[in-house]
């Protein structure tokens, strides 16, 4: 029995027109209402948001085991944090050693540098890719995540391009007085990921998840498929990082330890990872979590009385703790590999009447 | 003509020799059996054979295109082998689990597109052409296969019959001009042996195949093969027609593990 | 160059390289068993660190403690392993190795909110740690100490694996998994024992790695923890004569990096990373470790 709705293709097309039209509308007013803190935090979850979709590309989508998206972020901030600052500023900051003569004198607008700093992370996980992705699961989790850490050991020490551990300040943080920069790329690379798995080539990626040997006997090419998915993950981990730079005004080597990628790691996990909108759910689930579970690091009293467990890093033990449940008992994550689509929520009453009125009626008269 | 052959393909792992020696031959438009008892070294041929083992001697050689030319195609990888024009099934099947009916087949499309991915993603018109067309060559191989009613299921809930059947069109949608299959008729009661040695025929027949093939159900293979191939401990004993192959005491020997007039 | 200097220097390589041969071992020992990289083990090192601070702090004599501390590793290894890797046996590799991070992420935190990101100092040892002189060298008894050590404890390791009924037991597993199962093995105690002996060598090289480097904090175990498993792919993963080798070359090549080229002297963490590259590239089974083909 098939009582799943089915929608034409124009009235879907009008339903999305017409959530893009709200969502739009949404931002807009968060946009004029929010307050500072809030903001920054939305724009936190946007961020995340690109950076998990980008992980779950790779990790959940062609079932790639990479931890290496923190060395990506890192290759994007620095190129926004390079290349943005004006060039005045440039000799202050670099005071340990000054800053190299090639990149002195470049001085690029903050979407220039950004698509750079996606295109340098794409470069890199090109070069990486090629040696890193003939390896078996476990091994390439370790390569990626010792090449995240190798970007990020060749940061601290560069020191007239990275002006190494000393970081680089004053970033024009063209993203953090606005919603915009960082909501509609975050919607834009959520666009082009649905788009591009729906494809041929998403399919063939979802092959290489579900069985890799039977994929190259169908006649994909199984390297050059991974080096694909793994290059768009890290172009749009560029990305993010670039718009994590102009957010934060700051970058230096400690930000992209890769205990980072743990983060996005939970966010993919908690959303489902075979799930774009799930990813979308668990980035702004997890920031926003982040941010309201601070008040664990602080002093709490009840009536007068002080209860000692509240201090400085209960946050990150609760959500360690939260992490490992989710793993252990709910590892499909919220959506497993089910996406929003209008067949489903407009089916969704109906689906729900469905169980409700299931259970045989018993009907009184059945003697034994 | 010869669509495929090998000469003394040989693979060692460690110091098991799993294949040693072996020359075979299949002709446009056969079907061709390769039997022997279990662990005789038939799968570990046909894994020289698309290219997921390179032999550690010998080579294979494959017409692609009919040309009466035989290209060397060994140590080359399985999706170029596929390129070519050689799909497989496996013995224990390796459908795309979690995927559709409908995408298993259409992935197995996927290695004959010329857009790449941006203009795939993106809906370029060109590549919109391409994606049209793979969809309906996919859904009409499914109606020919009687699968399409099935065709948004989810692959692993199939039935075991119509498992291996998807298998078999998901191999087809490569447009192979060799088919190879991997005991096809495993865990099939005679009815459904029976309609399968059908169905190989018909499609031999419809998609103008040539079929290479491992089984160990007799009545299938004694029934439907031009030629049989016997192996054992990895050594050719035998080949030759079916009932050449039946009288051969070498055979039975193998099979039973005793002498043939005892 | 002084030759008493290189002697400093070799010897400082193979007692650096000793503690990091220890910690492989425990890396090796699961990843051969279970097929898995347990990402807590570096964590396991560094609450052992703590907990040997505890003890000390609580003037415990030296003996107790170091015991007491290796036993208590020893548990937690053992806890850990039921509690996060076990329920996921069954599950995708993937979901086991998010496990590990996860224990590895929680102990972090857990150290972190317990004792405070501040470094807290490791206690010292005078017996071991006062400088001693031989011939024209000066050296801590502890840098002999140490490499010693951990030969004893290979060789009573190799022992137990190759002599005894839970070595047998182990090699089956880490043989062939469904085998061993359908031939009695138990499994569950096999692979609780191979996660004590990994955690309690652990332990002992957290104490000797903490009376030389006495700053203990909560990430200390990180960069330790995964050049150790970098150590122990290079010798071979499963393999614990490898873990030794592993361990034993990385140990020297980043102390002799440091000594000889001192201007790269911060790219000393990447070296291990590159050794990993390389050697996953060249023989991604490792120096001691043996081919294994996949059954397709």
């Amino acid at each position: 029995m098939n009582d799943k709705i089915t929608i034409s293709k124009n009235k879907r097309h009008l339903l999305t027109l017409l959530f893009f039209v709200v969502a739009l509308l949404l931002i807009a007013f968060a946009n004029g209402s929010v307050n500072s803190y809030i903001r920054r935090i939305l724009n936190l979850c946007a961020i995340y948001t690109i950076l998990g979709l980008s992980m779950n590309l790779v990790n959940g989508f062609t079932g790639l085991f990479s931890l290496g998206q923190a060395g990506f972020m890192a290759i994007g901030a620095y190129a926004v944090a390079i290349f943005t600052i004006p060039i005045e500023q440039r000799v202050a900051l670099y005071y340990l050693e000054p800053i190299h003569p090639a990149i002195a004198g470049i001085q690029l607008p903050f979407v220039v540098a950004m698509l750079l700093g996606g295109m340098l992370a794409a470069v890199v996980a090109f070069l990486i890719g090629a040696p890193v992705l003939r390896l078996r699961g476990d091994y390439l989790a370790i390569a990626t995540l010792g090449f995240s850490e190798i970007i990020r050991i060749v940061f601290t020490n560069l020191q007239n391009i990275t002006n190494g551990a000393l970081g680089i300040k004053s970033i024009p943080s063209v993203t953090s007085g606005t919603l915009w920069w960082t909501f509609s790329v975050a919607i834009l690379t959520l666009v082009f990921m649905r788009l591009l798995i729906k494809s041929s080539y998403g399919r063939a990626f979802k092959a290489i998840r579900e069985d890799d040997i039977a994929a190259e006997a169908m006649g994909i090419n199984l390297f050059r498929h991974k080096v694909l998915s793994f290059v768009i993950g890290a172009f749009f981990a560029g990305i993010a990082g670039g718009l994590y730079a102009a957010l934060l005004g700051t970058v230096d080597p400690k930000q992209f330890y890769f205990p980072l990628t743990y983060n996005f790691l939970l966010i993919i996990v908690l959303g489902g990872m075979g799930s774009f909108s799930g990813t979308v759910i668990g980035a702004f689930l997890v920031t926003a979590g982040l941010e309201f579970l601070r008040v664990m690091d602080e002093p709490l009293s009840i009536g007068g009385m002080a209860i000692p467990l509240f201090r400085p890093g209960l946050r990150m033990v609760v959500f360690s703790i939260c992490l490992m449940l989710i793993v252990l008992f709910y590892n499909r994550g919220i959506m497993g590999d089910k996406e929003f689509t209008w067949e489903g929520i407009l089916g969704f009453p109906k689906a729900v009447k469905r169980k409700f009125s299931r259970g045989p009626a018993k009907d009184g008269g059945g003697k034994v | 003509m010869s669509v495929l052959y090998a000469k003394n393909a040989t693979i060692r792992f460690g110091g098991v020799v799993a294949v040693n020696d072996f020359s075979f031959e299949v002709n446009q438009g056969e079907i061709v059996a390769l039997i022997g008892p279990n662990g005789a070294g038939k799968t570990t041929a046909f894994n020289i054979i698309t290219g997921v083992y390179s032999p550690t001697a010998g080579d294979v050689y494959f017409d692609a295109d009919n040309s009466g030319n035989s290209l060397k195609i060994t140590g080359l990888s399985p999706d170029r082998i596929t390129k070519l024009g050689m799909a497989r099934t496996f013995q224990n099947i390796r459908l795309f689990k979690n995927l559709t009916v409908l995408e298993n087949v259409l992935i197995a499309k996927h290695l004959r597109m010329k857009s790449n991915f941006l203009s795939a993603a993106f809906t370029f018109p060109w590549a919109r052409k391409e994606e049209r067309a793979m969809q309906e060559e996919a859904l009409q191989l499914l109606k020919e296969l009687k699968l399409d009613s099935a065709k948004d299921e989810i692959s692993s809930s199939l039935p075991y019959g119509m498992q291996r059947r998807l298998e078999i069109a998901r191999a087809l949608a490569t447009q192979p001009r060799l088919l190879l299959l991997d005991e096809p008729a495993a865990g099939m009661n005679p009815q459904e042996t029976e309609d399968l040695t059908a169905f190989i025929r018909s499609i031999r027949e419809k998609y103008d195949l040539t079929v290479f093939m491992i089984e160990h159900h007799m009545d299938l293979v004694m029934e439907i093969s031009d030629r049989i191939y016997v192996l054992d401990f990895g050594e050719m004993i035998a080949h030759g027609t079916a009932e050449e192959v039946q009288n051969n005491p070498r055979v039975m020997e193998a099979y039973l593990g005793v002498e043939a007039d005892a | 160059m002084d030759l008493s200097i290189l002697a400093q220097h070799l010897t400082n390589g193979i007692s650096f390289g000793s503690l990091y041969a220890l910690i492989a071992i425990g890396y090796t020992m699961v990843y051969g068993i279970l097929r898995l990289i347990n990402f807590a083990h570096g964590d396991i090192f560094m609450m052992a660190a703590y907990l040997t601070v505890f003890g000390i702090a609580f003037n415990l004599p030296w003996i107790v403690a170091i015991i007491l501390v290796i036993g208590m590793t020893a548990l937690v290894g053992v806890l850990i392993e039921k509690a996060a890797y076990k329920p996921l046996r069954d599950a995708p590799k993937m979901s086991v190795m998010i496990s590990a991070i996860g224990v590895s992420y929680l102990l972090q935190n857990l150290a972190t909110y317990l004792f405070t990101g501040r470094p807290m100092s490791f206690p010292s040892l005078p017996l071991l740690t006062t400088p001693m002189t031989i011939g024209s060298v000066t050296m801590l008894p502890l840098t002999i100490v140490t490499p010693v050590t951990t030969l004893l404890l290979l060789g009573v390791l190799l022992f137990v694996i190759n002599r005894t009924k839970l070595g047998m037991a182990m090699r089956a597993v880490s043989r062939d998994y469904e085998t061993a199962k359908l031939m009695g093995v138990k499994i569950n105690q096999v692979i609780s024992y191979t996660f004590a002996i990994g955690s309690a060598l652990a332990a002992i090289g957290a104490i000797l790695w903490g009376m030389k480097y006495p700053q203990v904090a909560p990430t200390m175990g990180v960069t330790p923890g995964l050049k150790c498993f970098i150590a122990a792919v290079v010798g071979g993963i499963g393999n614990v004569k490898g873990a030794v080798l592993g361990g034993f070359i990385l140990g020297m090549v980043e102390i002799l990096l440091v000594a000889f080229m001192p201007s790269l002297s911060g790219y000393r963490d990447a070296f291990a990373f590159v050794m990993l590259i390389v050697i996953l590239l060249v023989k991604p089974t490792g120096l001691l470790g043996e081919k294994v083909t996949e059954k397709v």
